[in-house]
């Protein structure tokens, strides 16, 4: 299995919104070299026959009415935010200016 | 009298409905315990005294009325900083969520609320469950009460730390690769891993959903028994619970009678790696299991020797999307100068609140499930994990349960693994199989490896839904082990 290149990593890094120091981008991609070595090992004992389990129950989905109950208050879902404005999350600028 | 703080759930239970001392006795003599010990363990991260003390009060108020008590009335209980509940602040062992008060109950907690339980407080944990030794947690490393120079196992350590040091005689936690069976069993305490769907995940912060699990932390396996019928059951806020009547789980662990059950040692949980004394204690253990009229077999799962591997490919996964949701916007920490755009914001929201080891995680995991690698590792490894479950279906199809011992090791020294996460990863090898397969598993103590008297754990490990079984086998081993030591083994536990 190819080594995680610092290049590649700071870019899986920016993928999961990570901003890592040059101090992390050293450290973990040694640890995660050693690390995906040994996890590559699953690839020993597969074959196209076995069928992936994502989970340990034969999981459907699930249904219920489609009827309005109870739920948060905007005041009680909004007490922990950061920041918020007319009941409502504000969040930090999300297009580019022009 | 037995003192307050060594009396088990059952004893203080009856002592309170007997009215020999009241629900307040009971919750103020483990504050005054914490108070008195708690520095040297840091297992509290919250100390909910006013809480507490009114839920005590209550219970004192309900039994002078005459209502009806439930079996754990007026019990204490340390809950895993992971369960929410209601305005109490919830970190997760996180910077990220400092300060976090939620808006309502997990349903663990609704339930124990509702069992009359007196919770005490939220405990310490690895960041978001990440990790064996509860170093981690942004809030300082929690210890041993057995040597307060090693770790309590993890993630769920301030949950076994807080009941072998008597702070609390039950405790909540939760186990996604070995997270409640690892911590009890290098603190000689009895943690379940139940059947996964057995208890429901609502309010619980998930790491890698098809695999976390809530269970019970106890000093007896009885006390285990009650916690765990008291929280457990389907719940229509989990789509994932099962919906199907829970086995008596008290009446298991009160049977004691194990004669010509048929018990199977799994052959590759044994070998390099694992601690003589550890096994010394296991081996006699399955000698007085077989004394006890048990049939013993050895039987071979191959695929179990690449369970870790698949762990750390689908838990990461998982943990990589799951996480996703911190992301400063809603509730929880955000680092913004105001200039910066929401991508912007994200990245240095969680660059300064998740610490090294769940950003590893978020890492490979991100890395796992991008195309070009998705089915040489996820895929992979979610193929290895259909093994795994058909090893446990071939194995269960011979015996009525699986035994091993819980860790190969006793508990480390705090800082002798944590920099190298594949030594820390090795401590969860014989616990990980049994969430990946979704069915129960259980530790209880079997005594002191010779090498450095410190607790080892045997690991019971049941089909889906038969969590009672392994109840059956913990009570009787219990039951000759307590009587052959003269007491319980924390009993053997100096002093804090």
């Amino acid at each position: 299995m190819s080594k995680l290149s610092r290049d590649e990593l700071r870019s899986i890094a920016d993928l999961a919104r990570i901003a890592l120091t040059e101090a992390e981008l050293d450290q973990f991609s040694s640890q995660l070299d050693v690390i995906l070595d040994s996890v590559a090992k699953v690839q020993e004992i597969v074959n196209d026959e076995i069928k992936p389990m994502s989970h340990a129950l034969d999981i459907n989905n699930v249904f219920r009415a489609d009827v309005v109950g109870n739920s948060l208050s905007a005041t009680d879902a909004l007490a922990a935010a950061p920041a918020s404005e007319d009941d409502r999350f504000r969040v930090p600028r999300i297009l580019e200016e022009e | 009298m037995t003192e307050l703080t060594r009396m088990t759930a059952v004893d203080l239970a009856a002592g309170i409905k007997k009215k020999e001392f009241s629900a307040v006795d009971v919750a103020k003599a483990h504050f005054d315990q914490i108070a008195a010990v708690d520095k040297k363990l840091n297992a509290f991260l919250f100390i909910d005294e006013d809480g507490a003390m009114a839920q005590a009060a209550n219970v004192d108020k309900k039994l002078a009325s005459g209502e009806f008590l439930g079996p754990l009335a007026g019990v204490p209980v340390a809950v895993k900083d992971i369960f929410t509940q209601k305005d109490i602040p919830t970190t997760c062992g996180s910077r990220i969520l400092e300060n976090w008060r939620p808006p309502y109950d997990s349903t663990v907690v609704s339930r124990m609320k509702n069992a009359d339980m007196v919770l005490l407080g939220k405990v310490n944990m690895d960041e978001f469950a990440m990790g064996s030794s509860t170093e981690t947690s942004a809030y300082g490393p929690t210890t041993n009460p057995w040597d307060t120079s090693r770790i309590p196992g993890g993630s769920s350590g301030g949950s076994s730390a807080a009941v072998a040091g008597f702070l609390a005689p039950l405790a909540v936690g939760t186990d996604t690769g070995g997270s409640i069976r690892q911590p009890a069993a290098v603190t000689g305490t009895v943690g379940v891993k139940p059947t996964y769907g057995g208890i429901s995940r609502y309010g619980i912060v998930a790491l890698a959903s098809s695999l976390d699990q809530a269970g019970p932390f106890a000093r007896t396996v009885l006390d285990a028994a009650l916690l765990h019928q008291a929280i457990a059951g389907y719940d229509p806020l989990d789509s994932t619970s099962i919906n199907q009547p829970i086995p008596d789980f008290v009446a298991a662990a009160k049977h004691k009678d194990i004669a010509g059950m048929k018990l199977g040692i799994v052959k590759e949980f044994a070998g390099e790696g694992y601690q003589a004394g550890v096994l010394n204690r296991f081996n006699e253990a399955v000698a007085i299991l077989r004394n006890l009229g048990a049939e013993i077999v050895e039987l071979s799962c191959p695929s179990f020797t690449y369970a870790l591997a698949a762990y750390y490919l689908i838990q990461p996964s998982e943990c990589s999307s799951n996480l996703a949701r911190f992301d400063g916007m809603r509730y929880g920490l955000r680092v913004d100068d105001g200039d910066s755009s929401v991508e912007q914001v994200m990245a240095a929201t969680r660059a300064a609140g998740f610490g090294p080891e769940v950003k590893r995680r978020i890492i490979i995991g991100t890395y796992a499930l991008s195309s070009g690698y998705y089915d040489a590792y996820y895929g992979s490894a979610q193929k290895v994990r259909r093994l795994i479950a058909d090893d446990f279906n071939a194995a269960f199809s011979q015996v009525d349960a699986l035994i091993s011992p819980t860790s190969p090791i006793t508990a480390f020294k705090i800082g002798e693994k944590l920099n190298d996460p594949m030594a820390m990863y090795l401590n969860d090898i014989c616990t990980i199989p049994v969430n990946l397969a979704g069915v129960g598993g259980m530790s209880v103590p079997i005594g002191l490896a010779d090498e450095d008297n410190l607790p080892a754990g045997m690991q019971i490990m049941a089909p889906v839904m038969c969590d009672d079984r392994m109840y059956r086998v913990a009570g009787a081993l219990e039951s000759a082990l307590v009587s052959s030591w003269g007491g319980l083994l924390l009993d053997k536990a100096p002093r804090l």
